[in-house]
Parts: C-alpha cells; sequence; structure tokens
C-alpha cells in the first residue's frame, strides 16, 4: 500500500494546488471587469452561434475587430440554444451577465432589465444605430429605451410548395382566409395535405392564433391587450373561431399532434420532402426543410399571412423576431464599439453574404441573393406595425400559456372563449 | 459504533461491543472517553454528512420553504402566499391528471409488466439452449439511456413512415396502425410499452436472482410428495420469492411516481397533457413559466407522496424483510 502518510500529504498538496489554482482562475474571471494592469480590456461575448459557418463567419469578425483595436481583446463564449438560456437563468440569478450577450428582446429581456442587470444603450450607440432597419429594433425597445443591437430579424409566413399548388389549381396565393380556406379545400381534394405543423412543440400552433389576432384586432390592439393583461376581447375570441375553423377542415398531416419541428419526422421535413403543401414559419423555413428532409429548393415559396375580412389589421403587419446583443449593465466601452463593429454594413453583408440572416443594415441589402429571402426582407421593409413572438414577448408564464392554450385548443379540448380567458388569467397573476 | 476504532488501552474488556446508554452517575472517566468515541465517529462521518446536507437535505428545505412564496426564480423568494401554491395544486386539472395518470401506470405495472418479467424470469430459469443470451438481449433495453429510447421509440411510432406502421401495413394489418404517441387516446398504452421494453429486463434479472437462491432441494421434495408444477410455482417458488417481489414492486411504483426524462423525450407530455406526469408538469412550471414556487409546490407533492408511499411501505410490507432498519425504532436488529 504504500506510505500511507506520505500518499495524504501528497492529496494535500494536491487539493492546495487545486484550491489555489481554482483562486487564480477565479480573478482571472474578475479582471474581464474592466482592464488589467497590461492596459488590454477583455470583453467576454456570449452567443448561440454553435453551427456552422456561423461560428467560424463570428470567429473570423472577433478577430478582425481584435485587429483594429489592439488593446481590446474578445472572448467568445458559444452555447447551444437551450444549454444557453438554463446558463442565463443561473447568471441572472447571480446577478453578473457576460459584457456582451445574445438575446430576442421582449419579456426575457425585460425581466433582465427590471432586475437592473442590463445596460441602457439609447445614449451610448446614438448616431449609428438610428440607420438600422426600424422594425429590426422593435424587440428591444422596453419602455421606448433602447437595450439591445439587432444582427438579424426576420417574420413568420407561410412557404408553399409550388408544385402541389398548381397540381391543385392554386393559381395565386391567397391574399385574405377566406381564399385561403378555400385553397386548403381544393388541396384536400387533391389529398394532398395542404398543412405541416409540429403539435408537439405548440410554439409552431401559436404562431396561426398571433396572426390571427393580428389580422382581426390589428397589431397595436394586440400590444394593448399585452399591456392591459386583457385578451378577452371579442377580437381574441373570434381569432380563436378563425383557427377552430381551419382546425375543422383537418387540414394538418396524420399525427401532427405528436410531430415536432425539426425531426426527420417532424413538420419541416414533411414539407420538405413535399408530403405537405404548406407550413406557417419563420424566414430559417427553406434552410431546416433542407437540412430535416430533401428540401424544395426553387420550388419552394414565400406569400405572407392573409387578411382577414372586416379585420382592422393590414396584411402589412409582420409578426416575427430575430436576433441581437445586449449589454450587461457597466460594460466597458470596448463593448459598445464592438456593437457598433458588429453593426456595420461592411460585417452585415458578410452575415448576409455567408450566414443566411437578413440584413439590419439597409446599406447591406445588395448582399441578399435568395428570392425568398428578398421577398421576406421586402415585406419587412414595408411592415406597417410589427409583434414579436408572442412566447418571447410576454413574461414567460404568458407565453407558455399561449403556446398550451392553442395547443389545446387544436386538440380540441379548449374552445375559443376558454382560450382567450385562460391567456388573461394567466397574464393578470403574472403581475 | 463500536470502540474498536481506536487502539483504546483503556476500553480493556469492553472493547468490540457496543456502547451502552450511560447510566447515570457514571464515572466522569468514561463520559470522556464516550465523548472522544462520539467525536470520532462524527469527524468521519462529517465529510459525507456535510455533502447530504448541501446537495439533498438543503434543496428539498428550500423547496419546501419556496413552495409558499410566488417566486419567479430571480434573487430570494420575497412575495409570501400562503398555501396558495397548493390548494391551486389541487384545483389545477393538469395536475390531478398527474394523479391519475400516475395510478394509471402503477397499475399497469402491477398488472402486467412485473407478471410478465417474472414469467420471463422462471422460463429462462430452466435449463434450456442459448439461455445467457436470451436473459442479455432482455437486459439490454435497460442499460439504454432513457433519451435514446425516447427518440428511438419516437420514431419507431412515426404515424404512416414509422417501422411499427410499416410493419403492421406489411403483413396487412393496416388497420391496427395508428397515431401512437399522436393520440390522446392512445398516448399512455403507447408509453405503457415502451416502458415495459425498457424496465421488464430490470425485474426479470431481479428475479432470476431470488429463484437463484432458492434451494433445489425444496422443489425437489414438493416434487416427490406429487405437487404439480403450478402447485410447486405457488406453494414454494412463489412464497421464497417473496422478498424480492415486494422490493421489486416497492421500485417499479416510486420509477411510476417519479417518471420524467422517457415522457419528456417522446410526447412532452402532450398531445394536450394526456401523457404528462408530475414531474414534467414540474419542469414545465419550473423552467419554461419560471414561477418556480409554484414548480416547487409540485415537487414537494412528489416529495411527499413518494415519501409516504416509501415510509408506509417499508412498515407494512417490508417489515419482514428489514427487521431493524429505520422505520421499526426497535433498534438493534437482530
Amino acid at each position: 500500500m504504500g506510505d500511507p502518510a506520505l500518499s495524504r500529504r501528497g492529496f494535500l498538496a494536491a487539493s492546495t494546488a487545486a484550491g489555489l489554482g481554482m483562486t487564480a482562475l477565479s480573478g482571472c474571471g474578475g479582471d474581464s471587469d474592466g482592464g488589467s494592469s497590461s492596459g488590454t480590456t477583455t470583453i467576454e461575448w456570449w452567443n448561440i452561434s454553435t453551427t456552422q459557418p456561423t461560428k467560424d463567419v463570428w470567429a473570423a469578425l472577433a478577430k478582425k475587430f481584435e485587429a483594429r483595436n489592439p488593446t481590446v481583446k474578445v472572448k467568445i463564449v458559444q452555447l447551444e440554444n437551450d444549454a444557453y438560456k438554463s446558463k442565463m437563468t443561473a447568471l441572472i440569478a447571480s446577478g453578473k451577465l457576460p459584457d456582451i450577450f445574445h438575446t430576442w428582446g421582449g419579456g426575457v429581456l425585460k425581466q433582465q432589465v427590471d432586475a437592473g442587470l442590463v445596460e441602457e444603450l439609447g445614449d451610448r450607440t446614438k448616431g449609428w444605430a438610428d440607420g438600422l432597419l426600424p422594425v429590426a429594433k422593435e424587440p428591444y425597445l422596453i419602455d421606448e429605451k433602447v437595450y439591445g443591437i439587432p444582427f438579424d430579424i426576420g417574420m413568420v409566413g407561410f412557404w408553399y410548395n409550388k408544385a402541389l399548388f398548381e397540381k391543385a389549381g392554386v393559381t395565386t396565393p391567397p391574399a385574405t382566409w377566406s381564399g385561403f380556406l378555400d385553397a386548403v379545400r381544393a388541396l384536400k381534394s387533391e389529398n394532398v395535405t395542404p398543412l405541416a405543423l409540429a403539435g408537439k412543440e405548440k410554439w409552431p400552433g401559436m404562431y396561426y392564433w398571433a396572426y390571427l389576432a393580428m389580422r382581426v384586432a390589428g397589431a397595436d390592439a394586440v400590444q394593448k391587450a399585452a399591456d392591459e393583461k386583457d385578451f378577452t376581447g371579442p377580437e381574441f375570441v373570434e381569432a380563436g373561431r378563425k383557427l377552430k375553423e381551419l382546425s375543422d377542415l383537418r387540414p394538418f398531416q396524420k399525427g401532427f399532434l405528436g410531430a415536432a419541428y425539426s425531426t426527420p419526422t417532424g413538420q419541416a421535413a414533411t414539407v420538405g420532402n413535399g408530403k405537405a403543401a404548406m407550413e406557417l414559419m419563420g424566414q430559417w423555413a427553406p434552410v431546416v426543410e433542407a437540412d430535416a428532409g430533401k428540401g424544395l429548393g426553387d420550388g419552394l415559396g414565400f406569400f405572407p399571412f392573409p387578411a382577414v375580412e372586416g379585420g382592422r389589421g393590414a396584411i402589412t403587419e409582420v409578426f416575427g423576431g430575430g436576433g441581437g446583443h445586449a449589454l450587461r449593465r457597466g460594460a466597458p466601452q470596448a463593448a459598445v464599439d464592438f456593437l457598433k463593429f458588429f453593426a456595420s454594413a461592411a460585417s452585415d453583408r458578410e452575415l448576409v453574404k455567408k450566414t443566411g440572416v437578413l440584413p439590419v443594415v439597409p446599406a447591406a441589402e445588395s448582399a441578399l441573393t435568395d428570392p425568398n429571402l428578398t421577398s421576406v426582407q421586402r415585406q419587412l421593409k414595408a411592415a406597417t406595425g410589427f409583434q414579436l413572438y408572442l412566447d418571447q414577448a410576454y413574461a414567460p408564464a404568458v407565453g407558455q400559456e399561449v403556446n398550451d392554450s392553442v395547443a389545446a385548443l387544436l386538440a380540441g379540448s379548449k374552445s375559443a372563449e376558454q382560450v382567450a380567458e385562460s391567456i388573461t388569467k394567466v397574464a393578470k397573476e403574472a403581475q | 459504533m463500536t470502540s474498536t476504532f481506536l487502539p483504546d488501552k483503556r476500553s480493556g474488556p469492553e472493547a468490540g461491543r457496543p456502547p451502552a446508554p450511560t447510566p447515570p452517575g457514571a464515572s466522569p472517566g468514561r463520559r470522556r472517553r464516550r465523548v472522544s468515541h462520539w467525536l470520532t465517529a462524527v469527524s468521519f462521518q462529517l465529510p459525507a454528512l456535510v455533502l447530504f446536507l448541501v446537495l439533498v437535505l438543503l434543496p428539498i428545505l428550500f423547496a419546501l420553504y419556496a413552495a409558499f412564496f410566488r417566486w419567479g426564480g430571480f434573487g430570494m423568494p420575497s412575495d409570501y402566499i400562503g398555501t396558495e401554491n397548493f390548494t391551486r395544486l389541487l384545483d389545477d386539472p393538469v395536475f390531478l391528471g398527474d394523479l391519475w395518470r400516475c395510478l394509471v401506470l402503477v397499475v399497469l405495472s402491477l398488472v402486467l409488466q412485473l407478471p410478465f418479467a417474472l414469467a420471463m424470469a422462471v422460463l429462462l430459469n430452466q435449463r434450456m439452449r442459448g439461455r445467457a443470451v436470451y436473459r442479455m438481449l432482455f437486459f439490454a433495453p435497460y442499460v439504454l439511456s432513457e433519451a435514446i429510447t425516447g427518440v428511438l421509440f419516437g420514431m419507431i411510432f412515426a404515424p404512416d413512415d414509422g417501422l411499427a406502421d410499416q410493419v403492421l401495413g406489411g403483413v396487412g394489418l393496416d388497420g391496427l396502425g395508428g397515431e401512437w404517441f399522436a393520440d390522446p387516446s392512445m398516448v399512455m398504452a403507447t408509453l405503457f410499452l415502451v416502458m415495459t421494453w425498457k424496465y421488464f429486463g430490470f425485474h426479470m434479472m431481479l428475479y432470476l436472482a431470488g429463484l437463484q437462491s432458492i434451494p433445489r432441494e425444496l422443489r425437489e421434495a414438493a416434487l416427490i410428495d406429487g405437487a404439480n408444477a403450478w402447485q410447486r410455482f405457488r406453494g414454494v417458488t412463489l412464497p421464497l420469492l417473496a422478498p424480492t417481489l415486494r422490493i421489486s414492486v416497492f421500485l417499479s411504483v416510486i420509477g411510476a411516481i417519479q417518471l420524467f426524462d422517457l415522457v419528456w423525450v417522446v410526447t412532452q407530455g402532450g398531445p394536450d397533457h394526456h401523457s404528462e406526469t408530475m414531474a414534467v408538469t414540474m419542469f414545465q412550471f419550473g423552467f419554461k413559466r419560471y414561477q418556480v414556487g409554484y414548480a416547487s409546490a409540485i415537487s414537494v407533492a412528489m416529495f411527499g407522496i413518494s415519501l409516504v408511499f416509501a415510509l408506509a411501505y417499508q412498515r407494512f410490507v417490508l417489515r419482514r424483510d428489514l427487521q431493524g432498519a429505520t422505520t421499526t425504532m426497535r433498534g438493534g436488529g437482530g
């Protein structure tokens, strides 16, 4: 067994060393607060771009920024989407956020702002941030103050299979709700599944209800309902009834209640493999369709959510969201400089060309070549109203209740009235 | 805790005997020695105690505390609302449904899964060719992680394109195919099928071990007495296997109360809450809706149900198997 005393001493030495190491490490962490003795500032940048080519493009941009600012080091921390969300939850509880961090804006960002953890950027970004696409900045405005800078913006609309539409004799994409229902009926009579939906994940179903509410009540009224925490108005019940009208046609693929979104048997793959004619999805739909299924290439088209006859919302009001960056309260000037660099026309052109995001800087629009994304971009530029994804715009409890009760409506266990009531109930409870 | 830990010259003839309660008026020397023994014992247990305290006891107590607050998980809970979370729990159709579904799973496990495992164990306890291979095959699913099982069966039971529907269609039984996990009225049955596939091998192994500890002579004696196969099983095997059965039932029930991973991966509790379990509901409220106070109340309820069941089961069912264990207070054990 050797000499137990020696090995115990060895253990003690090792643990002491480990302890010292920890202290040293945490010391390093503290340094990122703001410059160190050598005069360089390290800014920590947390993002969720773990997939290629985005990962490399972003790293290259950080290198370029470092080359231009020799006294600044950018430390990139990349986490997968869900891991990032849970890590952030823990960080928020500890009260200390990274210098630059990914945000979707809306209710979650508001919670962080309310906790006093996020830097207000209005004054520090004046001048250069004014030129960014207005609709892209919308999600990061909280009480009319700027808390984030976008790098991506998109919207939800119908992605359709041109060949299947032709087969069913639908020559032009429907622009009204009744025209849309007619198209669904025409597709069904040709034995084509009109719509694919990921019922298991709930959020894709929420898109229908949210858009219908916007078309019936108008984007401003949806905002007002959220502010007043009251969704029981007749417009919201009407939105639920319209959705019921659609689901009564049984337009979704077989087993949609159990379908996921991006798995090989999920919503995106069903459309990408030509087994359903449409899906209501964001600007990333073509990429995921090609990844989870075969993809339709030029056979895929896009049209905005149709207008509802007699509704107050225009067809030009968009529902969507994007991605942006926020800064922790008291972040160094270098972090603001980095946001400015990242939102410059040159950087944005690079992002649009290589990573498939939509431009937030008007000067970068020339980099957009994909016809579908160009038509999404046209919609966004002409937008007369904007609503962020409900599960991000609202406090988490309310957003999840919207998803949950709309899913119940689609499963046939809640009525349109009950959906409006249960959302209102949770909104009122959530202070 | 015996006094053999330390070579103690004074212990003399008492060494190796458990310390008796200090009689009134014991000599101060003996008492000091007892204290030092006690300190030795505590210092040996301290690391484990600290870990248990920090990682098990404190979180439980904190959850109990948080269950009385409306709390979003940021900062410390401050909005005290009394027992509102618990009254809400009893009004929540989803939670009441969770309890019902838990009961369904327990009953199905006891009535179908465990008897099936027992039958397989008895079968594989006979002398037969390839016995070891069968045992290994039936045990293999238990080694798979819940997540892998979930993804696997999510694909197998995909409507139309999945293996299950394709095979049924291939042999002309299209009518039996269905929406499996996507059909609210079928999801629990499908889930139970997957759970049985995954867990029966584990229970089978328990029973096999139990069966092998039954002396052959007893069965041979019964045989000589003219008992038929069923009588030998009913009168000899089953009673002697009873301790193993009781443990297996216990594990099965506790597993049903805490079921999470498999459900989360396959259905996330859907469609429309029809496969949701208490743990899934807790996760939804704690980590999706950030209503951590309410989620704590759910976890406290789960803890309470498990605890009451475990104590009652130990007290009334496992008493003979666990004589002298914690709940009987008889001490010593013998």
